[in-house]
This record gives C-alpha cells, sequence and structure tokens, in this order.
C-alpha cells in the first residue's frame, strides 16, 4: 500500500481550533466561579481571530488538496471560512451580556461555540462524502446542545427535543442517499464521484433516488419548505444568543455543503436537481413570506423570513451557472449580516428576565432610541429588499442570473412574494416610528454591543452602496 | 450444497423473528433481549462477510455496553404502555399505507435487477490467514486519520454537551468534607474550660 503523508499545513486553520478549543476547556476549569467566564470569551474572540489571520496567511488562488484529496483549500472555502470566523466573532460579542443576564455564561457554551465552527470550517473544505458528513454531525451535535443549554427552561428543552430528533432523522436521510450514491460509483471522494457520473451510470434510477435522498437531507439543514417545521419552534424556543448563531454562521456552511455536494459533485446531473430545487425554492419563498405576516412573535416572524431567504439561495444554485453560484454566494453572505443585526437588536433591547421578542416592544423605538432604531430601520429595508441598501442588490443579483436562464416566470413568481413579504418588514418600522412606547425602560448601554450593531447597520447600508468588492470577492470563489 | 449459505439462511430467518419480536412484544425489556438477538444474529452475518473486527465490535460495544445502557433505562423509567399504544389503532391505516409504499418503491430501485449477483460480481474470498483486523488497522490512522480524529472530536462534544446538561451544583445541600475531616487539629475540636468544683448540695438544687 503507497501512502502519502497528509500536509497538514494546509489543514492549519482546523487544526489551530481543534487546538484552541481544548486549551480552552481546561482554562474553564481552572477558572474560578467568581470572575466568571471573560478570559475564556477573550481567548475564544483570540481563536476566532487567529484562525482568521491564518486562514488569510495561507491562502493561495490555486486549490490544494490534502488527506487523500479529501480535504480541499480553494477561495471558496477560504472566504465562507473567514466569513464563518468573523460572523461567530460578532454573534459571540452580541450574546455576552445576554449570557450573563440568563445563567448560561459557562465555559461549555464558548467551547461549542468553537467545536461548531470547527464543525462548519470541516464541511466547507471537505471533499468527500464521510467528511461533509461528519463535519455536518459535529455542528449539529453542538447546536442541539447550545438550545439545551438553558435547562430550567421548558420552552428550550422542548425545543431541543424537536431541533434534535428531527435533525437526527434528516442526517439519516443523507446519510442513506450517500451509501446509494457510493454504491454506485464506488467512491466517497466528491472528485471521483463526478469523475464516474461524466462517464455515464449504468443505474440512473439508483443514482436519482440517492440524490432524492441528499437533497432532503440538504433542505431540512437549510430549512426549505417542506422540510422547515423545525425552524420557527427552534429560533423561538432557544435562548435569543443561540438562535443568533443557529440564525447566521450555519448558513454559511450550509451554502458551503450545497455547492460541494451539487456542483462540485453532481453538476453533471445538474438537470435532475435542477427540478426539484425549483420546488423547494418556490414553495420556500410563497410559504416563508405568507405565513410571516401571521406573526406577532418577532423570533417566529425572522424564522419564516429566513425560510424565504434559503428560497432565493436554492434560486441562485438551481441556475447552475457560475453567476449564479456566486449570487446565491453573495446573497448567504448578505443574508447572515442582515440577520446578525436583527438578533442582535432583539438581545440589545432585552433585559434580565424580559425578552424583546415581541413586535410589539419595538413600538415606539424611535423615541427611546432614534439611533438604534434607524438601524433596524436599515436592516428591515435591507431583509425586504429596499434600494439602496445591500438586501437589494442581493435579490437582484440572484434574480438576473434566473433570468438569464430564461426562467422569467420563476423570477416574477419570487418578486410578487417579496412584494408581499415587504409588508411585515414594513410593520416594525411602522410601530418603530408612528406607535407610542409602552415599555419605557433604559436600553443596555454596553459600548461593544453599541459599536458593533452601529457597524452592522451602517455595513448594511455600505455594501448596498458599494457591491463591487464583495461582489467581485464571489466571482472570484466561484470561478 | 455448501454449508455457508445454510448458516446465512438460518442466520436471517432469526434475525428477522428478532427484529419483528423488537417492535411487536408487549414488554419492553423482552423488546431490549429480542434487541440483543438481532445484534448477535448480525454478527454472525458479517463474520459470513469476512468483516470480523466489525462483528466483534458489534458484540463488544452494542451488546457489552449499548443494550446494557438500554436495559438500564427500560427497567429505571416508569413507562404506561397504555398510553404509549393510544391511537394505534387510528394511525394503523395510514402506516401500512406510507410504509408500504416505501417498501414498494425501495424494492423497484434497489431489488436484485439493481444490486443482484449479476449486476454486481460476488466478492473475492480471501485465504484463511487474511486479516480483516490488520487491513483495517493499516488505513485506519493513514487514509482515514483526518475522519476519524473528526469522530474522535465528535464523541468529544457529546461528552461535553452531556455533562453540561446534566451535571447540577447544588450549593445548599450538606456535604463530608473528609479532606478538611483528616486534616483537622485537636485545637480546633477540643476546649478546655476551668471551672471551679460545685458542692453537691448545690448542684441537686
Amino acid at each position: 500500500m503507497n501512502f502519502e503523508s497528509p500536509n497538514l499545513v494546509t489543514a492549519m486553520p482546523e487544526i489551530f481550533v481543534l487546538s484552541m478549543a481544548c486549551i480552552i476547556l481546561l482554562v474553564g476549569v481552572y477558572q474560578s466561579q467568581k470572575s466568571g467566564s471573560l478570559v475564556v470569551y477573550l481567548l475564544t474572540q483570540a481563536t476566532l481571530l487567529g484562525a482568521l489571520i491564518i486562514t488569510i496567511g495561507l491562502h493561495t488562488a490555486t486549490p490544494e488538496f490534502t488527506f487523500e484529496n479529501t480535504y480541499v483549500k480553494d477561495t471558496m472555502g477560504d472566504v465562507l471560512k473567514a466569513f464563518i470566523y468573523l460572523v461567530a466573532m460578532v454573534c459571540l460579542l452580541y450574546s455576552r451580556c445576554y449570557l450573563k443576564e440568563q445563567n448560561i455564561d459557562r465555559t461549555e457554551y464558548y467551547v461549542l461555540v468553537l467545536f461548531a465552527v470547527l464543525g462548519m470550517m470541516i464541511m466547507v473544505s471537505a471533499h468527500s462524502m464521510l467528511l461533509i458528513y461528519l463535519g455536518l454531525e459535529l455542528l449539529s451535535l453542538c447546536l442541539y446542545a447550545l438550545v439545551a443549554l438553558k435547562r430550567d427552561s421548558e420552552v428550550c428543552t422542548e425545543a431541543a427535543m424537536k431541533y434534535f430528533v428531527l435533525g437526527a432523522l434528516a442526517s439519516g436521510i443523507l446519510l442513506y442517499g450517500m451509501s446509494l450514491i457510493y454504491g454506485i460509483t464506488g467512491s466517497l471522494n466528491i472528485l471521483e464521484i463526478s469523475e464516474v457520473l461524466k462517464m455515464g451510470v449504468e443505474m440512473p434510477l439508483v443514482l436519482n433516488m440517492g440524490l432524492v435522498f441528499i437533497i432532503i437531507g440538504l433542505a431540512f439543514k437549510l430549512g426549505a419548505v417542506p422540510f422547515h417545521m423545525w425552524v420557527p419552534d427552534v429560533y423561538h424556543g432557544a435562548p435569543t444568543s443561540v438562535t443568533l448563531f443557529i440564525g447566521t454562521v450555519p448558513k454559511l456552511a450550509a451554502f458551503g455543503m450545497v455547492m460541494r455536494l451539487l456542483v462540485d459533485g453532481f453538476e453533471v446531473v445538474h438537470v435532475d436537481w435542477q427540478t426539484m430545487l425549483i420546488v423547494l425554492a418556490m414553495l420556500s419563498i410563497a410559504i416563508g413570506n405568507v405565513i410571516a405576516i401571521a406573526q406577532a412573535n418577532l423570533k417566529r416572524m425572522l424564522a419564516y423570513s429566513t425560510i424565504s431567504h434559503m428560497g432565493f439561495l436554492l434560486l441562485g444554485v438551481l441556475t447552475g451557472t457560475a453567476d449564479g453560484y456566486s449570487s446565491a454566494m453573495f446573497y448567504t453572505i448578505v443574508y447572515t449580516i442582515m440577520s446578525l443585526g436583527a438578533f442582535g437588536m432583539i438581545i440589545m433591547l432585552s433585559r434580565v428576565g424580559f425578552e424583546a421578542d415581541n413586535i410589539n416592544d419595538f413600538k415606539g423605538l424611535n423615541d427611546r432610541s432614534p439611533w438604534l432604531a434607524f438601524m433596524m430601520l436599515i436592516l428591515m429595508f435591507s431583509m425586504a429588499g429596499v434600494p439602496p441598501t445591500v438586501g437589494f442588490f442581493a435579490k437582484l443579483a440572484v434574480l438576473q442570473s434566473v433570468v438569464s436562464t430564461g426562467m422569467i416566470w420563476l423570477a416574477v413568481f419570487a418578486v410578487i412574494f417579496s412584494v408581499i413579504g415587504a409588508f411585515y418588514y414594513l410593520r416594525i418600522i411602522k410601530l418603530m416610528y408612528f406607535d407610542t412606547a409602552e415599555d419605557q425602560a433604559p436600553i443596555r448601554t454596553d459600548l461593544d454591543m453599541r459599536i458593533t450593531m452601529s457597524v452592522n447597520g451602517v455595513m448594511v447600508l455600505g455594501l448596498g452602496l458599494y457591491p463591487a468588492g464583495l461582489m467581485a470577492l464571489c466571482y472570484a470563489a466561484i470561478s | 450444497m455448501e454449508i455457508q449459505p445454510i448458516l446465512f439462511y438460518v442466520f436471517s430467518a432469526i434475525l428477522v423473528v428478532a427484529s419483528l419480536a423488537v417492535i411487536t412484544v408487549k414488554n419492553p425489556v423482552y423488546a431490549a433481549f429480542s434487541l440483543i438477538l438481532a445484534f448477535f444474529t448480525c454478527a454472525a452475518l458479517w463474520i459470513l462477510l469476512e468483516a470480523e473486527f466489525l462483528a466483534l465490535t458489534l458484540i463488544l460495544v452494542y451488546v457489552g455496553a449499548v443494550m446494557v445502557l438500554f436495559l438500564f433505562v427500560v427497567m429505571m423509567l416508569d413507562i404506561n404502555i397504555s398510553q404509549l399504544r393510544e391511537g394505534f389503532a387510528r394511525y394503523l391505516p395510514v402506516g401500512l399505507i406510507v410504509g408500504f409504499i416505501i417498501f414498494a418503491q425501495m424494492a423497484v430501485v434497489l431489488g436484485p435487477d439493481t444490486f443482484g449477483l449479476d449486476q454486481i460480481a460476488d466478492p473475492v474470498k480471501h485465504a484463511a490467514d487474511y486479516s480483516n483486523t490488520k487491513e483495517l488497522g493499516s488505513v485506519l490512522y493513514t487514509v482515514y486519520v483526518y475522519p476519524f480524529e473528526i469522530a474522535a472530536v465528535i464523541l468529544l462534544v457529546a461528552i461535553i454537551a452531556a455533562i453540561a446538561l446534566t451535571l447540577r451544583r447544588r450549593p445548599n445541600v450538606k456535604q463530608q468534607n473528609i479532606d478538611a475531616q483528616v486534616r483537622v487539629t485537636k485545637e480546633e475540636r477540643v476546649r478546655m474550660v476551668k471551672m471551679t468544683a460545685d458542692k453537691k448540695d448545690e448542684m441537686n438544687q
């Protein structure tokens, strides 16, 4: 047997994050109860920053493979990883005060977040079905535990239970699809699978069945209709800091997973999966936008809005063109920045014993804090897709790529439901500016949170005015 | 006729009966025991497929550890079976229809027409000195080192999550502090009190 020793430098970011997570676990054991988890928090942020520096430092334009071609380091992986670190850092920054108030400010929280980040890094640079599955399981396991971490709360436990049972079922379905593909191609490696598929498969029926199972698994993890039932319950039940995490970072990894599997692996049979994705995307955009109107809870409303945004992501991917993929990537990154701000705002307005997750809690925000109300206005306009915010350009790019492949009816459908969806975003703005506040409690004044929130809001506006840089990055990542 | 096909059919029959028993018997402890039997016969089938290492691991890990845990849980929980069986008759027709459709679809796609012996050749039989364990060992830490490490990390996360979700510190509970007990000196516990001797008749009052 000839075995080539793997090039560990290529996988340095993963090794670094894993080592640091283990070190932080040990540091957590020795820290005193009184000082709280400040040291652990700072170390976690330093780890993410370090991983960012390593990833950027090791970046090369040509893809590198290691671990018997099961690990790939290319521009798409590096860009997604960089955003995963950044978004995770902002998530932790927003969550810090909230965690203390909710009594879940424990070492395990930070360690589980780091392991979840590790799982996502594995997913976006995996080039083997085995690794995609393992990375996904690592991520999911951390998320289940994070949702349940506030164990005295019945709502959290229920949400964690639902998430765990449905997530395990979806993982099983995904794994079954992968085993069928392995059965006909004889390989787990994504490059080898695509080579085999190029030569033509003898058993198209089995290939399609495997593909159906894999797409069901992917749709569940993305939260696309009709596999979306867990999304509102988990978003609503989880502590807001965990909702903030689940609603943002894993979407980047899910996009990476979709690209690795469907595009790197199954691009040859693009026609087969395109139809399935069209159905998923149409249902997600329609049902997500319509049901969000009926929600009185902001976390549930944002959950349904996530479902519709995932529909847009699928729209970009299903075109099967490089333009479509990069517009979907642009959309995913923009979406994570927007929902980072929106969920962060809920945390901003919460305080001990009070969750600002009802839409009426935003009444008269303009009188209480004009600057925060303005930030929320930008975020909501961006989610609705109103120019000049970046949400408009993200939707525009996806729709352009859909139109250029000749599916004008699909673009029209998406636009109609986006207009319907604009209603519930604008309702928040109406509540903030034209209603009087019922709640006059002071808003938290932590400087780091306020600065980050301002940067977050201004970024949504700034990227809308100058979208070219990020767009160019996404184009470079795909081609 | 060779002995192997006979063994295969015997073990398969036991496996099917045991698996059916898992979901049909009323007593959950019997169901757990049937599952153990199912694992055992499954391991026997794997040995027929020359996967000795996996077969033994299945017995050691699943029968030895997981099923013992299952039995403990089943015996410790107070499960009300009649409550679990509520609505069984109502859901049965839907369940049967869905189950039948899934079975039919899988039979069409995965039946002998696609994965039969005439489509995919019989695997080569190895000599008696062939070691399945050695083959696994030679690739586990070389070709599959990366997935192997990730699997280890997943187990670590499972440990962290299990402890984080179940460990409860109760500051109000009174506990024995053995360390302090051992280190105690006589000055801390015994106090010499000087008293004047009292007269007998005064004490009796």
